[in-house]
């Protein structure tokens, strides 16, 4: 009988060095709480916001937040609180592409690579050495030479310049799972190497890609909100939190204001992605705990 | 280790050239007429000719990319359409800005997270580790350009203590040159500095939960032999890495912290050359930069043999 609440308590210290108990698992809450919110925004931006977020009101140019303008003004005089809220729109869709692009194409190239072995793989490492010459920041200045600086070509250098560390996480969670002895059953079984790949060798792959999936949302969030700060990212005409940074930098002595909410919200989500990889590290790979 | 070293350069000067090939491919593919880009659609066919044949757009791409990477390796990229000058010697020009804002930044994080990692990882267990990971989490979050913004906010408009903007030579005045560089060098080292914490952390974790660390322990090596001995010791080969790595990030970095502060570094020159369509100097730039990174990888390769000989014998 007093062996349960003892059994009862060990199962419990065990779960939570795995990292499956309550205790360790604030960075997934909080970063889950963090990202909640600025979805929730982003989705609330598209039915409801205070003000227009585009209209000019030069009776209220840089106000402090106010009961008529919950985060102040900026220098036109919108509201900024509005402007945040469809900036996440923005934010959230050029981070879930491009890095969706880096995942896909990133993860099928180390997949191949590390499954093939040979002259292909060695090819293809090349290849990726090659991007990791090219962050993100350096593929937008070559691809707003050629077409033109824009969200498009943003979201494409973000993705392009992610697409080696997800081929380098795949590749080597391939060659570790290629050697196992359920592979080799497979293939005793007769089965056709890509049903191989796909069925039995990827699925043991998926859990390091999630979580660098949630790290690489962080990164992505900061380039866009640089590449937007720089003029190479989302147009001037759209609310981005990196545009809208731009624009405050001429008003930094009149009110900090519009410099300080677009600055938090980056923070704010930057810091939610970062957590959530983390927790969710600390729930697929124990040995990280 | 001569092999290691070979077979390392070899293997950097391949990733250049197929860098090199990557640069000149993505401006051969400018889905417009370059001349008509630059000169505009009201300017005149014989002007346009005149331009094409000035940027040797009326040859085969191979022998033009030839003819360009023979011009680089020579320290020729080309001249500039908009600045009519060199590409070398502007880029020369600019790097006394770039260089000094990098290398101060990588500094600044090195020095201040080499030990702040190393505190963490040895104060495991008490509220010093988790002050300062959370701290360099919360500062790894921080873009470097806002951090910026907020420095010339206080620094320079409020508290009038260090310049806004703008770059003294440090020919002309060294004192104004150094703090014309302070608050980017603090804004672009700062961020760089919370990434280098976590990783030097995990780094020293991960040695010091090794058996020769507690083999060291039970015979009786105190905590400052442990730790500059033993555990940093076999840490530095990861610890190079992050070096190398941030000297990365921070040379990518400047290109915005140069448009914050209003430097005349790389950064801002290659903005410049993406409005005015400037394709030779871009081509320079981005190839630089490319270089510089595959360079630095090269670098940390070269030391990780140096640090630890089971590397150089694989």
């Amino acid at each position: 009988m007093s062996d349960a609440p003892a059994t009862a308590r060990s199962r419990r210290t065990a779960a939570r060095a795995r990292g499956r108990g309550p205790g360790r698992r604030y960075n997934l809450w909080l970063g889950g709480l963090l990202i909640g919110t600025i979805v929730a925004g982003a989705l609330l931006g598209f039915v409801w916001s205070p003000h227009p977020p585009n209209t000019m009101d030069f009776t209220a140019q840089l106000q402090p937040p106010s009961a008529e303008h919950w985060l102040g003004t900026d220098h036109f005089g919108r509201d900024l609180f509005s402007r945040l809220l469809v900036g996440a729109r923005g934010t959230l869709y050029v981070g879930f592409i491009a890095v969706g692009i880096a995942l896909v194409a990133g993860t099928a190239l180390g997949a191949v690579a590390g499954f093939a072995g040979g002259l292909l793989d060695e090819a293809v490492m090349r290849l990726v050495d090659v991007l990791y010459a090219f962050p993100a920041i350096l593929m937008a200045l070559l691809l707003a030479a050629v077409y033109q600086p824009g969200t498009l070509t943003a979201m494409a250098a973000i993705g392009i310049a992610t697409v080696p560390i997800f081929a380098r996480i795949a590749r080597s969670s391939v060659l570790s799972i290629k050697e196992r002895e359920y592979v080799e059953a497979g293939r005793a079984l007769g089965l056709g190497e890509g049903r191989i790949l796909w069925r039995h060798v990827m699925p043991g792959a998926v859990g390091p890609l999630v979580v660098q999936a949630s790290l690489s949302l962080a990164v992505a969030v900061l380039a866009e909100a640089a590449l937007s700060f720089l003029g190479l990212g989302t147009p001037p005409d759209v609310p981005s939190w990196g545009n809208m940074l731009r624009e405050a930098q001429g008003f930094l002595a009149m009110s900090p204001y519009p410099a300080f909410v677009p600055g938090l919200a980056i923070v704010w989500t930057v810091l939610g992605w970062s957590l959530l990889g983390d927790g969710l590290r600390d729930l697929l790979d124990p040995r990280t705990v | 280790m001569l092999a290691f070293l070979v077979r390392r350069f070899l293997t950097a000067v391949l990733s250049v050239l197929l860098a090199s090939v990557v640069v000149f491919g993505a401006l051969l593919a400018v889905p417009v007429d370059p001349a008509t880009v630059i000169l505009g659609m009201n300017a005149s066919p014989a002007a346009r000719e005149a331009l094409r044949t000035q940027l040797g757009l009326d040859r085969p791409p191979v022998e033009r990319y030839v003819s360009w990477l023979g011009g680089v390796m020579r320290g020729d990229m080309g001249e500039s359409l908009n600045y009519q000058r060199p590409v070398a010697g502007l880029i020369g020009e600019r790097l006394r800005v770039s260089v000094p804002l990098a290398v101060g930044a990588a500094l600044v994080a090195c020095l201040l997270a080499l030990p702040l990692g190393i505190f963490a990882a040895l104060r495991r267990g008490t509220v010093w580790d988790p002050l300062v990971t959370s701290l360099s989490q919360l500062g790894a979050a921080i873009p470097s350009f806002w951090l910026g913004l907020i420095f010339i906010l206080y620094f320079a408009v409020e508290l009038r203590w260090l310049p806004a903007s703008g770059f003294v030579p440090l020919g002309e005045d060294p004192v104004r040159w150094a703090r014309s560089l302070v608050l980017p060098v603090l804004a672009l080292g700062l961020g760089q500095a919370a990434v280098m914490t976590r990783m030097t952390r995990a780094a020293m974790l991960e040695v010091l939960s090794q058996d020769f660390v507690r083999t060291a322990r039970a015979k009786g090596v105190g905590q400052r032999g442990v730790v500059l001995k033993h555990a940093l010791r076999n840490a530095m080969v990861t610890i190079v890495t992050i070096l190398g790595i941030s000297l990365s990030n921070v040379f990518i970095g400047s290109i915005v912290i140069e448009q914050v502060f209003a430097l005349p570094g790389l950064g801002r020159l290659a903005l410049t050359a993406i409005g005015t369509r400037d394709f030779p100097l871009l081509q320079g730039e981005i190839l630089l930069y490319a270089a510089t990174i595959v360079g630095l990888g090269f670098l940390v390769d070269v030391s990780y043999g140096l640090l630890d000989p089971r590397i150089r014998y694989e």
